[in-house]
């Protein structure tokens, strides 16, 4: 394949015991321990407050991301064309509507239907940010980090701007989490841009391979890794924190994976 | 990258399997929509239902994706000798060329709905055996697709409601350009389920009657089911007569969670664009295949985009009086549609309207209209503020 190239310019994270990419940062690189601990996340100001409180875990965490990526980026929210990307949406969502489906009346409220939809993040970012650029919002079960990231590239590289990418995982409560054991929140947002900035703090060469997906040495963040999908990310996270080149592998579908090559620009 | 070649495309919706089917009833204007029930749904609306997914058996290597979305999915692969095409692409390409990007906005959520009802009353646990990953969650149908077809390039599901599975061809186009990929199958699925109907029952948007774009009485949308695929490659490959994809414009409204912009900012911004990227001026459109859901806001906001852009004088209609709105098939739906326009010179006048709407301003289309046409533009429109236009163009000699 013809290799794709994009500067990662502004990253935001949430996840248990990560708040905000700078203070991950010394997690990833091993200069602190990682202490698995419940999601904190801001309170969300941009949104109106008719809609802050229609909203769940998984619209905050997004948003949450979103902002955290777009400061750091020194970008402005109202011009970036987005990506969002989650496995399964708002998972407490999905189950209270099958809950209500599955009820005598089967009366389910409209604030949970039209937050159902799975670019349901996306419509209240556009909201949110007075956005109007275009915005996708994708699944690909396990492989939905790598197929959002190689979307938010292509869509940076085609428009000769840059594209935020906003990747986001919750938990699904009982009986869903069975089937689907997604162990905790997670979100990683990216601002990628095809321009090298003042801001970018690396570049990404991105191609495929078959060789396996790259682990955390840290049990802890290994297990976060394995058991959220936007979580594959944290090998690739742990390289940005660390400022130095390498090569990671996200996973991808079957038996092809991303390969990344990471070249610090600071 | 300009343009891609549609080198083959199919779809199966309540108007019947395949083109066709489709055709016929396009051109005898027979609409797909049955007042209900359907299942035990006792509510009061016309549904545009595929007939025989519920005797439909998957191929027994893939049965664990057996729901009724992928059920269609395999229905609408089987048409047109649509697999053939691929198979033969693979030949060209190889199976890891290939992408799959499909659209859909509830997948096989019917399966969980169903799981939900037979659950432990005590423990709360599902039965045992419920699936998940191959059938509710939002990827299963590109996987089972994928699989089917023994495709192995990249592939996602796009999942914006009811602009979804016209966003893929945009998708597709992109991951082409970067030289991902040398193919792309793309298209949409989406099947009846009770999130949607009861979902949009409590927004009261589902009519009573078969839905009436752009009439005067309009006063919602009928559900329908259905699925489109079309295979893309590049434009070198087409010849005289082949369907382009020229042009495609995506927008977000930043207004409101599940109404449009009342003044359809975003559609024009959406259909602006995608006139820009094929390099034509409004009045060089022939026809356009309005999102048109039969809603009063939607139309109305739609109405206000295209004349704003248009002017009066461009003939549009919505074929969502024939199929149903399909939702997150819709896209793809009416792609096909707009495929079969240019290459039949057929525009395919609205059904279920009576009393055009005095006060929407667009020139929407009562009866059929034969006419030779050259380019036109697809409309869809989702929740969320989700905007996507895209337009077709005839190769010519």
């Amino acid at each position: 394949m013809s290799t794709l190239s994009i500067h990662v310019d502004g990253i935001g994270l949430f996840g248990p015991g990560l708040s905000g990419w700078s203070t991950a940062v010394p997690v990833l690189t091993g200069e602190q321990a990682y202490v698995p601990a419940p999601m904190q996340l801001p309170p969300l100001d941009a949104l109106p407050a008719a809609e802050r409180r229609r909203v769940g875990t998984a619209v905050k965490l997004a948003l949450s991301i979103g902002f955290d990526a777009v400061r750091g980026a020194g970008a402005d929210a109202a011009q970036l064309a987005t990506v969002f990307s989650s496995s399964a949406g708002d998972c407490d969502n999905c189950h209270n509507l099958l809950e209500a489906l599955a009820s005598a009346d089967r009366s389910v409220s409209p604030t949970r239907f039209h937050n159902s939809v799975h670019n349901a993040a996306s419509g209240y970012w556009s909201i949110a940010t007075g956005c109007m650029a275009p915005s996708t919002s994708l699944s690909a079960f396990d492989a939905t980090f790598a197929a959002a990231l190689l979307e938010a590239a292509t869509q940076a590289l085609d428009s000769a701007a840059p594209c935020l990418l906003v990747a986001y995982d919750t938990v699904y409560p009982e009986p869903l989490h069975s089937l689907r054991p997604i162990a905790s929140p997670f979100g990683v947002a990216m601002v990628l841009n095809p321009q090298r900035t003042e801001q970018s703090l690396a570049r990404l060469e991105i191609g495929w391979t078959s060789n396996v997906d790259t682990s955390m040495a840290d049990a802890a963040l290994e297990s976060l890794r394995r058991n959220n999908p936007s979580a594959r990310s944290l090998p690739l996270l742990q390289q940005l924190a660390r400022g130095t080149p390498d090569k990671v592998v996200i996973e991808y579908l079957d038996t092809t994976n991303l390969a990344l090559t990471v070249l610090p620009c600071q | 990258m300009s343009s891609l070649c549609l080198t083959a495309f199919t779809m199966t919706s309540a108007l019947g399997a395949g083109l066709d089917a489709t055709r016929l009833a396009l051109r005898s204007r027979r609409s797909g929509l049955r007042p209900g029930p359907w299942r035990d749904v006792a509510l009061q609306t016309c549904i545009g239902e595929v007939d025989g997914l519920d005797q439909m058996a998957l191929s027994a290597n893939l049965a664990a994706y057996d729901s009724r979305n992928n059920r269609l999915a395999q229905l609408a692969l089987a048409q047109d000798g649509f697999s053939d095409h691929v198979q033969r692409a693979i030949t060209r390409y190889g199976q890891q060329r290939i992408g799959v990007f499909l659209g859909t906005s509830t997948s096989a959520i019917l399966s969980s709905e169903l799981a939900y009802r037979q659950r432990d009353p005590h423990s709360g646990a599902l039965p045992e055996g419920t699936p998940y990953q191959t059938t509710h969650n939002m990827y299963s149908v590109a996987d089972f697709v994928r699989r089917r077809l023994g495709l192995q390039g990249p592939a996602c599901v796009v999942s914006t409601a009811c602009s979804s599975s016209a966003k893929v061809f945009g998708m597709a186009r992109r991951m082409m350009s970067a030289g991902l990929i040398d193919a792309a199958l793309v298209g949409g699925v989406d099947s009846l389920c009770y999130t949607t109907l009861y979902g949009f029952h409590s927004l009261q948007l589902l009519s009573g009657q078969p839905s009436r774009p752009f009439d005067v009485e309009r006063d919602g949308i009928s559900i329908g089911e259905g699925a489109a695929f079309a295979l893309l490659e590049r434009e070198s490959l087409a010849q005289a007569g082949d369907v382009l994809l020229t042009g495609v414009g995506e927008s977000s409204d930043a207004h409101h969670m599940s109404a449009p912009h009342p003044q359809g900012l975003g559609a024009q911004l959406a259909m602006q664009k995608a006139l820009t990227m094929a390099g034509l001026q409004a009045d060089q459109i022939d026809y356009i295949n309005l999102h048109g859901t039969s809603t009063p806001g939607n139309d109305s906001a739609e109405d206000k985009a295209v004349c704003a852009l248009f002017g009066q004088q461009t003939v549009c209609s919505s074929t969502k009086g024939h199929t149903g709105h399909t939702l997150g098939a819709a896209g793809a739906i009416e792609a096909v549609v707009c495929a079969l326009a240019l290459q039949d010179g057929f525009a395919p006048g609205g059904v279920g309207t009576q009393v055009l709407d005095p006060a929407l301003h667009c020139n929407y289309l009562l009866t059929n209209l034969d006419q030779p046409m050259q380019h036109v533009l697809s409309n869809s429109f989702g929740f969320g503020g989700s905007n996507c236009s895209l337009v077709f163009s005839l190769k010519s000699v």
